[in-house]
């Protein structure tokens, strides 16, 4: 008889849920400068700075060279990744005048119009998209 | 003596918000929403508290990512709306009872709760939609706010239990105060959500009916959920729904549930309130 499989830790579980970046102690880390820069946003005369010349204000930032073109693409997933919390995060939407739905279509890569579709149509299931082992994430 | 009469539990989705700033409540996508907040409204109305507690959980606004406190309580006189990167919300002011809340802050420390005191807090959508979801739009809130702020965002937040624990907490000093004062408290946040990844827009209609029964049927299944429970099944932003557990600990054993509304979808998140009373 095989013994069972030890228990997961919760990091273990936590990162096992597909599609979802844990805002975990690791990447609070990876992200602190990235999460300082998105929350220097929220004074008008900074946003206003920022709109002039993106690259220039993000230079007063101690960032890495991917986190500055992730910013710059509007890689919303390649920031998560990067440590970037999506409430901090986004910040950088409202700068954009961009919305929170319009933000959460980019990251499941669907339009914005098939994405608004499947949040009438009830949203995306649990089902497949519990574990990591499930499969992708399904709409 | 003060005394908790009720508790509400509401999602503070920041849509919501802007579909009443804006004046849209009654287009099709909104109507069936906002319908169902006339009788919660109404019954505020009705029992007219003195003062919310209200748990909430700032987005990134007010605090810095500099800093993350686990609970925090708000003991300044007046609360200002934050500008959360698109200009303040057009509410009014939220006005405190420092006096209360300054006693809240000794008792909860006193009583093991170590929260941070906050002398300035400039509050965001967490807690102005729950106020405009209840109050509709009056030119001054008809009660006195004192909020409670809970780290949500950050893992490890505290856990559901924990949350339960500072409401019994809440209670204890609530009924220790020597002011004739009515108190509701709110829980604020959720229901099922997830705003961000691959999995955004996921939503748990199952999940959120069986929290909502047993907040009255079951309680102390809700206080045993872990992180994972949450964030797995109901969504990683979902996690949001253990402040309502600091409401439910404020609460008798004994409650009644007097209304409930559930709405799917505002904007990512499926949209929850109930009200319950104490027995």
């Amino acid at each position: 008889m095989n013994p069972s499989p030890p228990p997961r830790s919760v990091k273990e579980q936590l990162e096992d849920i597909p599609g979802t970046y844990v805002f975990s102690k690791e990447r609070a880390r990876l992200g602190l400068h990235l999460n300082l820069f998105f929350s220097s946003l929220l004074k008008p005369e900074n946003r206003e700075e920022f709109k002039r010349d993106e690259a220039a204000y993000l230079a007063k930032f101690p960032l890495t060279a991917e986190h500055r073109r992730c910013v710059l693409e509007r890689d919303w997933t390649g920031m998560l990744q990067l440590g970037a919390n999506i409430y901090h995060m986004s910040k950088l939407g409202g700068t954009d005048q961009r919305t929170f739905q319009y933000l959460a279509g980019c990251m499941a890569h669907m339009s914005q119009e098939d994405y608004r579709q499947m949040m009438m149509a009830g949203g995306r299931p649990l089902e497949g998209n519990r574990s990591k082992s499930d499969s992708t994430p399904q709409p | 003596m003060a005394k908790i009469i009720a508790g509400i539990g509401t999602s503070h989705v920041p849509a919501i918000g802007v579909a009443m700033d804006t004046g849209i409540t009654e287009q099709p996508y909104w109507k069936p929403l906002f319908d169902g907040y006339g009788p919660v409204r109404q019954w505020l109305d009705e029992v007219k508290p003195d003062v919310v507690i209200l748990a909430y959980n700032d987005h990134c606004v007010a605090l810095s990512p500099d800093t993350v406190p686990t609970f925090a309580i708000g003991v300044g006189d007046e609360l200002l709306p934050a500008d959360e990167g698109w200009g303040p919300r057009p509410v009014p002011v939220v006005k405190n009872d420092p006096e209360l809340a300054w006693h809240l802050a000794e008792s909860l420390i006193n009583d093991e709760f170590d929260l941070t005191i906050m002398q300035q807090l400039q509050v965001d959508h967490g807690l102005t939609v729950p106020l405009s979801i209840t109050c509709g739009q009056p030119e001054a809130w008809p009660f006195k706010v004192i909020p409670i702020e809970v780290n949500v965002v950050l893992y490890p937040q505290p856990s559901g239990k924990r949350c339960y624990a500072l409401g019994q907490a809440i209670r204890r000093a609530v009924e220790a105060y020597d002011q004739d004062l009515k108190v509701v408290v709110f829980g604020t946040g959720g229901m099922s959500h997830q705003i961000h990844g691959e999995r955004s827009g996921l939503i748990n209609r199952e999940w959120d009916t069986a929290f909502l029964d047993d907040l009255t049927a079951n309680p102390q299944r809700l206080v045993n959920l872990t992180h994972v429970d949450y964030m797995r099944d109901a969504g990683a932003e979902g996690i949001e729904m253990i402040m309502w557990l600091i409401m439910r600990g404020a609460l008798n054993d004994d409650i009644k549930e007097v209304y409930r509304h559930y709405h799917i979808p505002v904007s990512n998140t499926a949209a929850g309130l109930i009200v319950l009373e104490n027995q």
